[in-house]
């Protein structure tokens, strides 16, 4: 490899991961002044789990999260089918835009749209009644299944067919040959498109903020609130251990998905 | 019979498989578009949804009154504030999406060139940092770029100055964040072409007596540039309207219309404003989340 690609390489690395290993590095700061090294300490990490608003906030979250990566996996799934096994289907153009849009939407242009329709919905149905958990994840689903997409799509393409048609020549119905031929095989990208739809719901500030409700703060919402006055410690230590399990869970769905195609 | 009978089945299953996502899809995605168009053309009041209604049913006469208040578009035109803040936002996501492709080009053609066995492992490094959160990676860019920060402080003892520079809350800060956050959405789809070429290409060419640059105007770049318009787009888009970098870095030194809408919506509670923020900005968007989607649509087949 050229000495240049080398360089490039290492020099993109190091600009990607600098900023994380400084906040690693903060959070075992003994000094409440972030420049200042006053030794090693665990002290913001006690502070972390004593502090009863972000516990409740992390909470919000972990239950938005895992119920928009269901929501938003089922979705991405029938999608990936429809797109990959039923060719030229009437309306085949708007859909592949819906679904492919929200990759690229502006966040506040998701969020300020989901907000007024929820609102226009209630005056005019009822429903919903006020925002909160249940509209926040209505929104995670709508945007996270576009990456579930994403993610399974190619590997739903690129799949042996072959095995689908034998199943159903020996006749295996069209979901008995899903659940027991297809789901197999695809499990891999499933998993992935679901870990991604949860970090991008744990995640999201933006849309969140729109569609809240009071007594809905999520993680996001309760960080963004403290760094924006000053800088304090124990978000640190937060998100040192948001890092841990983001690479945990990267690391398993790699392995993951390595075994299975081995 | 049993040939019909597969043949519902089929049609059946279809209906089955595609009805959920298209419904979801249409009424939370593109439904949700139609409310922002028509609280754009509403007034903002005091009350609680702070807009007024466009229909009114006058139940005297049995006629329904509509009346679309062209007031907000108006303002946005009048005051410069809103025209600044959309060409900022311009300016900002146009050079980050070059530094991104300058930056991102060689970092994913040098993975794509790497042995096969190591590529895995790179493109996990190169995913970890976007599968953690955004706001708290733009936030260590504080700990880096304030006036006591690590980098003044690297600077400061290195001697490469005398006294601490201000990085944070400037233009700089803007596009260091923006490029920080975004340059994976680059990379990821430049590799995913990059390692898909036929190297045989490149060998046929140095053979030819190509030097190694000219080989890679000729070959590399232009058989790339499908991942180049899929990475461009990936970054110009979403930057536009950009709100968590511009709030926690730029302070006043740039102005970009995310964070005015946010402002508009949050701050002054002026929800028909911000909307017809929303619906210009999606205007100016349309060619370019065309551009994206046709090129999402050429990959598929």
């Amino acid at each position: 490899m050229p000495r240049f690609l080398k360089f490039s390489l290492w020099a993109g690395f190091a600009f990607l991961y600098a900023p994380i290993f400084v906040l690693i590095a903060y959070s075992f700061n003994a000094s409440r002044r972030g420049s200042v090294w006053g030794g090693f300490s665990t002290h913001w990490y006690g502070e972390l789990f004593r502090d009863e608003q972000i516990l409740s906030a992390a909470w919000v979250s972990l239950q938005i999260g895992v119920m928009s990566a269901t929501g938003a996996t089922i979705l991405g799934v029938l999608a990936a089918i429809g797109m990959v096994r039923f060719g030229k289907f009437r309306g085949r153009t708007l859909f592949a835009g819906m679904m492919s849009a929200p990759l690229v939407m502006p966040e506040v242009i998701t969020g300020i749209s989901l907000l007024l329709l929820f609102i226009s919905a209630e005056q005019l149905f009822g429903w919903p009644a006020g925002r909160g958990m249940m509209t926040i994840t209505i929104a995670h689903i709508t945007f996270c299944s576009a990456f579930v997409l994403v993610v399974v799509q190619p590997r739903m393409a690129t799949m042996d067919q072959s095995l689908e048609e034998a199943s159903r020549d020996l006749g295996a119905g069209p979901v008995t040959t899903f659940l027991l031929v297809t789901l197999p095989v695809i499990f891999p990208a499933i998993v992935s498109g679901w870990l991604l739809a949860f970090i991008l719901s744990f995640d999201d500030l933006v849309i969140a903020s729109f569609t809240a409700g009071p007594g809905s703060t999520t993680l996001p919402m309760l960080i963004f609130s403290k760094i924006k006055i000053a800088v304090s410690p124990d978000i640190n230590a937060l998100a040192t251990i948001i890092i841990l399990i983001a690479a945990l869970g990267l690391v398993a769905a790699m392995l993951l998905s390595r075994r299975r195609t081995d | 019979m049993s040939n019909l009978y597969r043949q519902i089945q089929a049609r059946m299953g279809k209906t089955f498989v595609l009805l959920p996502p298209y419904l979801w899809m249409f009424l939370f995605f593109l439904l949700p578009f139609g409310f922002v168009l028509k609280i754009s053309f509403s007034e903002s009041i005091i009350a609680s949804p702070p807009f007024a209604a466009l229909f009114e049913y006058d139940a005297d006469e049995g006629i329904l009154n509509a009346v679309f208040r062209l007031f907000n578009y108006q303002y946005l035109i009048e005051d410069s504030l809103y025209f600044k803040a959309y060409l900022g936002s311009f300016k900002v996501a146009s050079i980050s999406t070059v530094i991104c492709l300058l930056i991102g080009y060689p970092f994913a053609l040098a993975i794509a060139r790497s042995p096969k066995a190591q590529q895995p492992l790179l493109l996990l490094a190169l995913m970890l940092p976007f599968w953690t959160s955004l706001l708290i990676r733009v936030y260590a860019w504080i700990g880096i770029l304030r006036q006591d920060g690590v980098l003044n402080n690297i600077l400061l003892w290195v001697g490469v100055i005398d006294e601490p520079l201000l990085l944070l809350q400037t233009t700089f800060a803007t596009y260091v964040g923006v490029v920080y956050a975004y340059l994976p959405f680059m990379v990821l789809p430049l590799y995913a072409t990059l390692e898909k070429q036929d190297l045989t290409l490149l060998e046929a060419s140095r053979d030819l007596g190509s030097s190694p640059i000219r080989s890679f105007f000729d070959i590399t770049l232009p058989l790339s540039l499908a991942g180049i318009i899929s990475g461009s787009m990936l970054v110009f888009i979403p930057v536009i309207g950009e709100f968590v970098i511009p709030t926690l870095l730029s302070g006043e030194s740039t102005l970009m219309i995310g964070r005015v809408l946010w402002t508009e919506f949050f701050n002054n509670r002026d929800w028909p404003v911000a909307s017809a923020v929303a619906i210009i900005m999606l205007a100016v968007l349309i060619i370019p989340i065309i551009i994206f989607q046709n090129q999402q649509a050429k990959q598929e087949g």
